[in-house]
């Protein structure tokens, strides 16, 4: 089990409550949990790195339970109650140096040390909350936004008042209030600014920095809820999803205007994330695949059928292959194999004709290209 | 110049002799310049033997669509046809010969190439003994129908105002779907009648839209929390219009028989027609409702059975048919704005390919 979990890259939670782990390279799908034990009630809403290192995966489910698994050994190591079903699933998971970081979709945020039961802190983010998103830079500060609640960036050291509360758009042409309804944000890398995507199919950026509250840049996209986001690796840009199975990707330097889409996607978009290093980008929804496409030609890399609905996605740093150049599971070997690594990689390039699952991808993606063609 | 000398024979039909006529008459008119006008017609008649030749030897060949007349070019357009469907019909004959001439010995019959044959393995298709996919299924919203805890109790509406078709389409449909009654939709909005619904234990809501006096679309919404599919309705025939009908339709339940839907897509949308009518069929009835998916079209039949012998079966059409094709599955209630598609028809990827289909 724990070599199995220690090969994936890419880890999705879905709504049976099956954590499924992928390993892209080996074109191989593994479910990890108890067939016994499966109920609607574990149903994964939240994953996020337990670690910096990335060997621990806390799950959130819809009973209020996070759990932790291990990435070295294949198993879920503790569980924990971190608040009841009748406060509404979780929206967010953070992990901050020790301590576990919960909001639910009712507003509550909480956050939890390992050896209490009861929350150290605990604050009101509103009436509802979508996601809750926890800043790569700093650690103790995260973001929050739902229906009617506007974007909201909390420091956990000073839950009294949030650091920066925006301001909603100015009325319209009619003088009517525009409604708001955030879905997702993120934190944009080298700055201190925030994006976010509405379920009124627009994308805004916030500086808090700046004295101005209200959006610096708005962008639109489609017709539908936008209900993901993410950064790629390389700035100025930013994918979305929409509810219909559209993702885009918007240009964040000048008014917003869409580079490009990618396509493929038949249902909505729940859960989208770019590569830390690399252009790519995974995504997975309703209609039970996982994506992976490129950034730099929109092509469809890997497709992976996941029987069950996914409701999140997270993204390993490490390399994810692509068919190129195979990890060696003892690191010590590589370096005397060194010319039959370059032999191995050689034989890599050519396609693959492992019979497990995704020998259609192939054909898929080859297809693809001639129709691009 | 090469001058090659051809027989004539190869162009013994009415319309070359006219041309050859009205050549030799431009030629004979030409006049004084005798050489050249010789030549002028050996070029035309050799640029045309050429041709016939070029046909035969060597690439590149002349295409009959290269021939400027139109009358002309469908003629031997027309020629060509027969000719293939000649040499086509010689070459049954000669198969059919060897095929006697063997008797036993003879090779298997080729299974002619058909596009459900050729259909591409869709990886999303239901393994009966996935665990994964039947505990998806035990749980989902239908669970409450499959496990006998609910009946099925169908609400059928229009779009606003319908008119003509639609209207009695609707009244044969209430008599196809047991349990189903039909309202007149007075310009109010799906997103208010769901929760009525809901509180007076309907478990479908079925609204069919018009277009012009008659049904194209159907949106059929499950009713506590359920998915809501979008359907195109097409080519439905009312009871008026099916020949060698049988008598109207009883109060019985009719059987289901639900045809070929094997991917998960399929599946969902399998059990979302199962789930419109009542667990146990009333066999007395002798009633069967049909959804036969081919090609992602869905056709509804209506028929009432008897058996002649253990052997033999008769039916008759009843009521009304028509066929389906999916448009969208939308995850929730009735919420076209808001709501999160399970999967939706895009044309232009998923056409795409003659061979692959998503039921």
């Amino acid at each position: 089990m724990g070599d199995r979990s220690r090969l994936c890259s890419v880890w999705l939670g879905s709504e049976t409550g099956i954590l499924k782990g992928v390993s892209l390279s080996r074109k191989q799908a593994f479910n990890f949990c108890n067939t016994s034990q499966l109920s609607r009630e574990q149903e994964v809403r939240a994953l996020c790195w337990g670690d910096p290192a990335e060997s621990e995966l806390l799950v959130g489910s819809v009973d209020g339970t996070v759990k932790t698994f291990s990435t070295e050994k294949g198993t879920f190591t503790e569980s924990r109650r971190c608040g009841d079903p009748g406060d509404g699933c979780f929206s967010g998971l953070a992990a901050l140096s020790g301590s576990l970081v919960t909001c639910t979709e009712c507003g509550t945020l909480r956050v939890w040390r390992e050896d209490r039961s009861e929350p150290v802190t605990e604050l009101n983010a509103g009436k509802s909350v979508c996601r809750m998103r926890q800043s790569p830079v700093h650690r103790n500060k995260v973001a929050t936004g739902g229906k009617e609640n506007g974007l909201k960036i909390w420091d956990l050291e000073r839950p009294e008042t949030p650091v920066f509360t925006a301001k909603n758009l100015r009325d319209d042409w009619l003088d009517l209030r525009r409604p708001h309804w955030v879905r997702d944000m993120a934190f944009i890398p080298d700055s201190d600014k925030v994006v976010t995507c509405t379920s009124y199919h627009q994308v805004h950026v916030f500086d808090p920095s700046s004295p101005r509250r209200r959006p610096v840049l708005e962008a639109e996209f489609g017709e539908y809820p936008l209900t993901a986001l993410s950064l790629p690796a390389a700035g100025s840009t930013v994918t979305v999803g929409n509810t219909q199975g559209q993702l885009g990707l918007l240009d964040l330097r000048g008014r917003g205007l869409v580079c490009g889409c990618l396509k493929g996607l038949a249902g909505g978009v729940r859960a989208l994330q770019c590569h830390p290093s690399r252009p790519l980008v995974a995504s997975c929804g309703l209609d039970r695949f996982l994506r992976v496409h490129s950034l730099d030609d929109r092509s469809l890399q890997h497709k992976v059928y996941l029987k069950s609905r996914l409701n999140c996605l997270l993204l390993a740093s490490r390399e994810l292959q692509e068919g190129g150049g195979a990890e060696k599971e003892g690191g010590a070997q590589e370096v005397k194999e060194e010319d039959e690594d370059e032999v191995w990689d050689a034989m890599e390039q050519v396609q693959e004709d492992k019979p497990k699952r995704k020998t259609t991808e192939e054909q898929q993606t080859q297809k693809r290209k001639k129709g691009g063609d | 110049m090469d001058i090659t000398e051809v027989p004539m024979d190869q162009h013994s039909t009415g319309k070359k002799k006219k041309n050859k006529k009205s050549k030799k008459k431009s030629v004979s008119q030409g006049g004084n310049g005798e050489s050249s006008g010789v030549e002028k017609e050996e070029e035309g008649e050799t640029t045309m033997m050429k041709g016939s030749e070029a046909e035969a030897s060597f690439p590149p060949a002349f295409s009959v669509s290269e021939i400027k007349n139109k009358q002309r070019r469908h003629f031997m357009f027309m020629k060509f046809k027969q000719e293939k469907r000649k040499q086509k019909l010689q070459l049954k004959k000669k198969r059919k010969k060897e095929r006697e001439a063997l008797g036993d010995k003879a090779p298997p019959k080729e299974v002619p190439k058909t596009i459900e044959n050729q259909r591409v393995y869709d990886e999303t298709t239901v393994d009966p003994e996935d665990e994964e996919v039947a505990f998806d299924e035990a749980t989902d919203e239908f669970s409450a129908y499959f496990n006998g805890l609910t009946n099925p109790k169908v609400l059928i509406t229009t779009s606003d105002r319908p008119r003509g078709r639609t209207m009695r389409f609707c009244a044969q449909l209430a008599t196809v779907i047991p349990n189903a009654h039909v309202y007149y939709r007075k310009g109010l909005a799906l997103k208010r009648i769901i929760p009525q619904c809901v509180a007076r234990n309907f478990t479908y809501l079925l609204v069919i839209n018009e277009d012009r006096q008659s049904p194209n679309g159907i949106v059929l919404c499950h009713l506590p929390d359920g998915p809501t599919a979008h359907f195109k309705v097409s080519s439905v025939r009312l009871r008026k219009e099916i020949r060698r009908r049988g008598k109207d339709p009883t109060e019985h339940s009719p059987e289901v028989i639900l045809n070929n839907f094997s991917t998960r897509l399929g599946h969902s949308i399998g059990r979302l027609f199962a789930a419109l009518f009542p667990q146990d069929p009333q066999f007395v009835g002798r009633q069967v409702a049909t959804f036969h998916n081919q090609r992602d079209f869905i056709f509804f039949r209506f028929h009432r059975y008897i058996f002649k012998n253990e052997k033999k079966v008769g039916i008759q059409e009843l009521g009304p048919r028509f066929t389906l094709k999916l448009r969208s599955l939308q995850k929730g209630t009735f919420d076209s704005k808001f709501g999160e598609y399970e999967w939706v028809l895009k044309r232009h990827e998923m056409d795409a390919c003659r061979r692959k289909f998503q039921l």
